[in-house]
């Protein structure tokens, strides 16, 4: 047995024919067109409210920032984040750009944007965390490893395959925005000029190195941004698949890492240590849009660095655990 | 038995396709396998015959590469299994506790799962090993509608697909039906009359003896005793049952010529064998040829024979003279 070939397309048969793809797509299909519906709305109303000029629309969004900036109430980090937002929109007014000028482009941008950190990486999980343990807990992990192939290449072709299959979430996710949002805001949009490079220095924004972007290739940095987070989550999703035999507990334990992920970036700026943990570091695409990081000292570099430590761990301990642990039952 | 006098015929000295030696395996702190030492040849049945928890299936694990021993060697046509597993297992197929398939694919797709992971297997040799399981009638079904014994077929099929030289079946009749089984100790047969070594695990002594050459015995992780399985049988006391009219005088006969008559039967056969017993039978141990000897004497005294036969000691009585009287359990 020399070649892994014949391996991968025995492991794309399994995942075509489990159906856990076709869950993903199903996810999407019905989440998209009610975020499309959410959005429509949100449309409409400013319509009615400020008519056909958007500019009147973003003045009122800086106005209304700026006035919760002088409350007590709000916390020091959230103010941080209005301030950024608002001279981001301030710099769009003075360029003479909608920000939210209407368009599937756009829509998927802000889809993207927002499901980068937790709704892709469940949609991930869901494929990753059973990838080794469904063959533990069905027994089938026998029949595969009583073949003449090397462990190692059967772990390999289940590597491969899930990595085929992240990047199919991620274009399949970008398809389905595009493809739905576009029925109700027209296909237009790609050419639409996005700032980018906006830098936080203590509580101002430096906007030396903002540079304006088409939107298409804003968004295929965003994909390749939100391909990596999607290959990191697999990856630990895998080791996690290693190591624990049953495949609710896989899914638990990857969720639970990934929701508490989600909390961290809300509350961990004073805790700065939790910035080497892969769950505060996955909102890699709110770099390119200048959103401040959650905690002080995070870069694009770093937290690619962090991710890309974490993965090579995970790949690390994965295939030492898979070829040498006895499989017991 | 019309098989023992085949298994006769049969050279035993032909070629060694399994060579375990000093197969020892410690699990924790503790040696699940003590001293495991056999040899299986071309064209036999070896049974591999303990009671359950003696350390049957953490061998055969260890023998298809499922577990690494801790000291000793396995060597499959000369090739360490642990060594040189792509080269090893190429000869062998195996089922290993319940055929585990994939339930969510047709058994054909299973077979064409594992088929890709083995040299030269296309689609006329599965073909082949179906048409040898007697299973192209369902063959294009989901496995989650087979029966037991369909899967059974089924992973044998898929142990058969590589053309192993050996063949190694744990518990092979287990979850059978009467009609099962004996379809597949003739599968058996068969396959060992075109001159395919088999390992066939049991816990039941009268499974091995209807169907093995030789046979390994093991407890506590121990092999206790190597040999033809009838010489085992024989070197060891027989139990003769008769049913005879006025019992009373027969088991004074009994006593007279010396003839151990076992008083509580219950603690030594098997329930099986003690419900076809009457409570009115005297268990008797005697040599088989001793029989005759009786049933004259009794004629002639009057005593009325109602029926006489021989019973083989059970598992655990052979273990008992083989351990001297230490329990298995």
């Amino acid at each position: 047995m020399n070649s892994i070939i014949p391996l991968i397309k025995n492991e794309t048969v399994k995942m075509v024919r489990k159906k856990r793809f076709y869950v993903i797509l199903l996810v999407l299909l019905v989440l998209v067109p009610m975020f499309t519906y959410a959005q429509m709305k949100i449309s409409q109303r400013n319509q009615e409210k400020f008519g056909s000029d958007w500019r009147r629309s973003v003045q009122q969004a800086i106005t209304d920032n700026q006035n919760s900036l002088g409350s007590a109430r709000i916390p020091e980090e959230w103010k941080k984040f209005r301030q950024v937002y608002i001279q981001q929109m301030k710099y769009y007014l003075d360029h003479d750009v909608n920000p939210q000028q209407p368009g599937a482009v756009t829509f998927t941008r802000e889809f993207m944007d927002n499901a980068s950190s937790l709704f892709i990486p469940l949609l991930i999980m869901g494929i990753g965390s059973d990838i080794v343990s469904s063959e533990r807990t069905a027994g089938t992990v026998k029949m595969l490893l009583t073949k003449p192939v090397r462990r190692w290449k059967v772990l390999l072709s289940k590597l491969i395959t899930l990595i085929m299959f992240v990047s199919l979430t991620v274009v399949s996710t970008f398809v389905i925005c595009y493809g739905i949002s576009g029925l109700v805001f027209g296909y237009q949009g790609f050419d639409m000029p996005v700032f980018a490079g906006f830098q936080l220095q203590g509580s101002n924004v430096d906007l030396s190195a903002v540079h304006a972007l088409p939107q298409w290739l804003y968004l295929f940095m965003q994909m390749g941004l939100i391909w990596f987070v999607g290959v990191v989550v697999a990856l630990l999703a895998f080791m996690i698949s290693v190591l624990v035999r049953s495949t609710a507990a896989s899914i638990v334990i990857m969720m639970a890492a990934l929701i508490a992920g989600s909390i961290l970036t809300n509350m961990a700026s004073a805790w700065t240590s939790a910035k080497y943990l892969f769950m505060v570091n996955l909102e890699l695409t709110h770099y390119l849009s200048g959103t401040p990081a959650p905690i002080e000292g995070m870069t694009l570099g770093f937290s690619l660095a962090v991710l890309a430590i974490w993965g090579i761990a995970s790949l690390v301990v994965s295939f030492t655990v898979f070829t040498k642990q006895d499989i017991l039952n | 038995m019309q098989h023992t006098s085949i298994s006769e015929q049969r050279d035993s000295s032909g070629k060694t396709v399994l060579q375990v030696k000093h197969l020892k395996k410690k699990i924790g702190k503790k040696w699940i396998i003590h001293d495991v030492t056999f040899d299986v040849r071309e064209g036999e049945i070896f049974g591999f015959l303990g009671p359950n928890g003696a350390g049957k299936t953490t061998t055969i694990r260890m023998l298809v590469d499922l577990i690494k021993p801790t000291e000793g060697t396995i060597e499959i046509c000369g090739f360490n299994v642990h060594k040189d597993p792509e080269r090893a297992m190429g000869y062998i197929g195996s089922i290993v506790e319940n055929p585990e398939v994939y339930s969510y694919l047709t058994g054909w797709e299973n077979l064409e799962q594992f088929a890709r992971m083995l040299q030269g297997v296309d689609d006329e040799r599965i073909m082949e090993v179906v048409e040898m399981v007697r299973l192209e009638q369902r063959i294009h079904d989901k496995v989650r509608t087979y029966s037991l014994g369909m899967r059974q077929r089924l992973g044998i099929a898929q142990a058969l697909l590589g053309r192993p030289k050996l063949l190694i079946l744990d518990e092979p009749t287990n979850g059978l039906d009467p009609k099962g089984i004996k379809e597949m100790r003739d599968f058996i047969r068969r396959l060992a009359a075109d001159g395919m070594a088999l390992f066939v695990s049991s816990h039941l002594l009268s499974e091995i003896q209807l169907l093995c050459d030789r046979v390994a015995i093991i407890s506590h992780g121990q092999v206790l005793a190597v040999g033809k399985v009838d010489e085992l049988i024989q070197n060891n006391s027989n139990y003769v049952v008769w049913e005879a009219h006025p019992r009373e005088s027969a088991v004074d006969f009994f006593a007279n010529k010396r003839i151990k008559v076992i008083d509580d039967p219950e603690q030594i056969l098997d329930d099986s064998v003690m419900a076809g017993i009457s409570p009115e039978a005297i268990v008797t141990q005697m040599e088989g040829g001793q029989m005759a000897e009786f049933v004259a004497l009794f004629t002639e005294q009057g005593v009325q024979v109602q029926s006489v036969y021989k019973i083989n000691p059970t598992l655990e009585q052979l273990f008992l003279e083989l351990t001297e009287g230490e329990s298995i359990e």
